[in-house]
């Protein structure tokens, strides 16, 4: 199938950055240039006045499959990604059973492979059953396809299994992704500890629980030269200490989510379990330090954690929720309030969007090179309408962004050369 | 003249005028259960619904016996002969209970914001019976209620709240309602104890129990969740007794005619010398018994009656 998409503002960072057109046939890029011929038999994609974009890249998706299909599939997630304009996502490895094994790993390529939306590469896990104890079989796990390991939720505490998986991922060059939580801190935590869970009397979750991980995990990087990844990190803490890793050379690459620049612990008021994700809310110097970061470029990748749960969890005490918000079908307008804001160039988000991100995992994605992989996401960057969690393509509904006004849609996503995703005529005006 | 609202969740958003219309409902109920006859008919008619899913003795009593002095049918409702053990949501149960044509819903629940959660989900008014370590605000108007029936005002009033703070939601409905009426509240404690953000809720933080006690008119004392002690809170009973226990010489810090409150149960020679406890100025059984006569207030007033 050949595609001529003509006419949008092609941005691929470091690369192009102005009016094109862009040719795909075979599934992947063949030209980009002004006023490219339409070969026999193209179809032509109109983009004038959109932005012609490389298809965004995940590092930090919790799709549910195997285990708890009820709160998302692979398919259902796939479908979110593609309607967010993600092209590629990496999935979380605490399903049931955990990805610690290369069956598991198999069954969820397979799984997106059926599924035909976005390319999905599983993240393995860290340790046998997420369990911080003993090494899973990493070796196998990137053999079978896993692009990076994390113990995600359950980060492993153990700072000697730590270190040694560090050590062990460098004969098979995956990144080592950590959740920052130091357990004992944290423990029984449910939102921010500060003046709201002051409060409003719920546990808190303070920032040296992030902070003190960090540290931690930055030492052991500089001890076994491992390239890790730090996954959402949500605090001032943080962004200092990875700015002063990355000063230092380590091997060090950092995301945050939509919700950690756009949101804080002041949400949580009224018990909204929206509000309930982990990392938490944090206050408002922390937000402003998240954007700094991601501003100078400490911040490399902007990611979802995108967790779906089923209404009826959501519903539970604020104690009782599950923490998490789903993301994927979010994070583009999100992301360009912040060029709004001026935090960032246009340029600059769509990078953290697509090409650092895809950097960061050494995958085959992000950028609209000649020969890469047709992954696209063309986007109206004007479009305003409402986050109504009833047309979310995601199995699950729980975002606190729901009748939001937004500004910035995806219009159509392609991936391997296929148009994917379509939006609706009539979700246009919506 | 009502409250009107629905429901009774927090200190926080009741006006110092609301809190002043509780007391003074509770004045005139406080004359019924000294009665022959314990008995008035405003809620008959009316269902109360006491859904405690915590252990509870006192409030739950209270509770009960002050809508039944109004002449309401009353249930108890506990977890161990509910459908909870089932794996039934909270808002499932009190589904349930509205549709029996339950008036007011009473409820005790261990996390923070249940009854928020519950109010959103019921029509049904829902009072607050401590929720966490969030509030309890039929506890903090009873205590107010003391507190003024020795004739104390509140303006420039020195309360000294002592003991767990973080983990007391005594303590938080209190602190709310005191700075609300102009009170000066000093909370005191071993900083693991204490919130390290609580200062902006506009109270003096102190960790030394004789100098919080100078000059104070009234000494609240928490109880010293004994359970605690394996989460490195604090070392020992016997050191936290010596530090931070009311005794007689401790009370003589205070202003003379200092009075000494506790929300129950007391832990004798742990947070409180026995000798205090039972000293003419503890208040503690006069807040039991006015608790009853203000729990008969604030139910009158949401049944709409008033």
């Amino acid at each position: 199938m050949t595609l001529l998409i003509q006419g949008g503002h092609v941005i691929d960072p470091g690369r192009v950055n102005g009016v094109a057109d862009v040719l795909i046939e075979n599934g992947t890029i063949s030209a980009v240039g002004p006023a490219l011929k339409a070969p026999a038999g193209a179809t032509v994609i109109q983009a004038r006045g959109q932005l012609v974009l490389p298809g965004f890249v995940d590092l930090h998706v919790h799709f549910r499959e195997p285990g708890f299909e009820y709160k998302e599939t692979i398919e259902s997630g796939t479908a979110a990604a593609v309607a967010g304009g993600f092209t590629t996502v990496c999935a979380m490895p605490n399903t049931n059973p955990v990805n610690d094994n290369q069956a598991v790993t198999e069954f969820m390529l397979e799984r997106a492979k059926a599924a035909g939306n976005a390319h999905l590469y599983p993240i393995g896990a860290i340790t046998k059953k997420s369990e911080g104890k003993e090494l899973a079989e990493i070796g196998d796990l990137r053999r079978a396809g896993c692009v990076a390991i994390s113990d995600d939720g359950k980060p492993v505490m153990n700072s000697l299994v730590m270190r040694r998986a560090m050590e062990y991922a460098r004969a098979f060059d995956v990144p080592v992704v950590d959740h920052c939580e130091d357990l004992h801190l944290s423990e029984g935590g449910c939102m921010n500890e500060g003046l709201v869970s002051t409060e409003l009397g719920l546990p808190g979750i303070p920032s040296a629980a992030e902070d003190v991980m960090v540290a931690r995990n930055v030492s052991l990087a500089e001890l076994t030269g491992a390239r890790l990844h730090l996954a959402h990190i949500s605090t001032a803490g943080s962004v200092r200490m990875v700015r002063e890793a990355k000063a230092r050379g380590l091997k060090v690459t950092a995301e945050a989510c939509p919700h950690h620049f756009t949101l804080t612990e002041e949400l949580t008021r009224g018990y909204n379990t929206h509000a309930k994700m982990n990392p938490p809310l944090r206050t408002m110097q922390d937000v402003q330090a998240i954007k700094e970061g991601l501003r100078d470029g400490t911040i490399d990748v902007i990611a979802t954690d995108h967790a779906p749960h089923a209404t009826q969890e959501k519903q539970q005490e604020f104690t009782e929720a599950p923490f998490g918000i789903v993301g994927l079908e979010t994070a583009l307008p999100l992301t360009l309030a912040l060029v709004d804001d001026g935090v960032l160039t246009l340029e600059a988000a769509v990078d953290k969007l697509a090409t650092a991100p895809a950097k960061a995992f050494s995958l085959n994605a992000g950028t609209l090179a000649i020969g890469a992989p047709a992954d696209v996401a063309i986007v109206d960057p004007n479009s305003e309408w409402h986050v109504d969690p009833a047309r979310f393509r995601s199995k699950s509904r729980n975002t606190p962004f729901a009748g939001w006004k937004v500004k910035g849609r995806v219009t159509t996503t392609i991936v391997s050369g296929r148009v994917v995703f379509e939006l609706d005529r009539s979700e246009r005006q919506a | 003249m009502g409250l009107k609202r629905k429901d009774l969740l927090s200190l926080t958003n009741l006006s110092a005028d609301d809190i002043t219309l509780i007391l003074e409902t509770a004045d005139s109920f406080k004359e019924v259960s000294g009665r022959e006859i314990k008995k008035v008919p405003a809620l008959r008619g009316k269902t109360v619904v006491n859904l405690f899913f915590e252990p509870s003795t006192r409030t739950r009593t209270s509770f009960e016996l002050a809508a039944k002095r109004l002449s309401a049918d009353v249930i108890n409702f506990s977890p161990s002969s509910s459908s909870v053990v089932k794996g039934e949501t909270l808002l499932d149960t009190a589904r349930n209970i509205e549709a029996m044509q339950a008036d007011i819903i009473v409820l005790r629940h261990s996390s923070a914001g249940a009854a928020e959660t519950l109010a959103r989900g019921v029509k049904s008014s829902v009072i607050n019976a401590g929720d966490g370590w969030h509030e309890h605000p039929t506890q903090a108007l009873l205590d107010l209620y003391t507190i003024r029936s020795r004739r104390m005002g509140f303006a420039g009033l020195r309360v000294a709240i002592v003991g767990d703070v973080a983990h007391s939601r005594v303590a938080r409905s209190n602190i709310f309602a005191l700075t609300k009426l102009g009170a000066e509240v000093r909370v005191v404690g071993p900083p693991t104890m204490i919130p390290l953000q609580i200062g902006q809720l506009g109270v003096q933080v102190y960790h030394n129990l004789d100098e919080a006690l100078r000059g104070a008119h009234v000494i609240m004392m928490l109880r010293l969740q004994l359970e605690r002690q394996g989460r490195a809170l604090f070392p020992t009973i016997r050191e936290y007794a010596r530090h931070y226990g009311l005794t007689g010489e401790r009370v003589k810090l205070a202003e003379p005619g200092a009075i000494v409150m506790h929300p129950g149960p007391i832990n004798r020679g742990v947070e409180i010398a026995p000798d205090v406890a039972d000293s003419l100025s503890s208040v503690i059984l006069d807040q039991v018994a006015n608790g009853v006569a203000v729990r008969m207030g604030i139910l009158y007033l949401m049944s709409g009656a008033g």
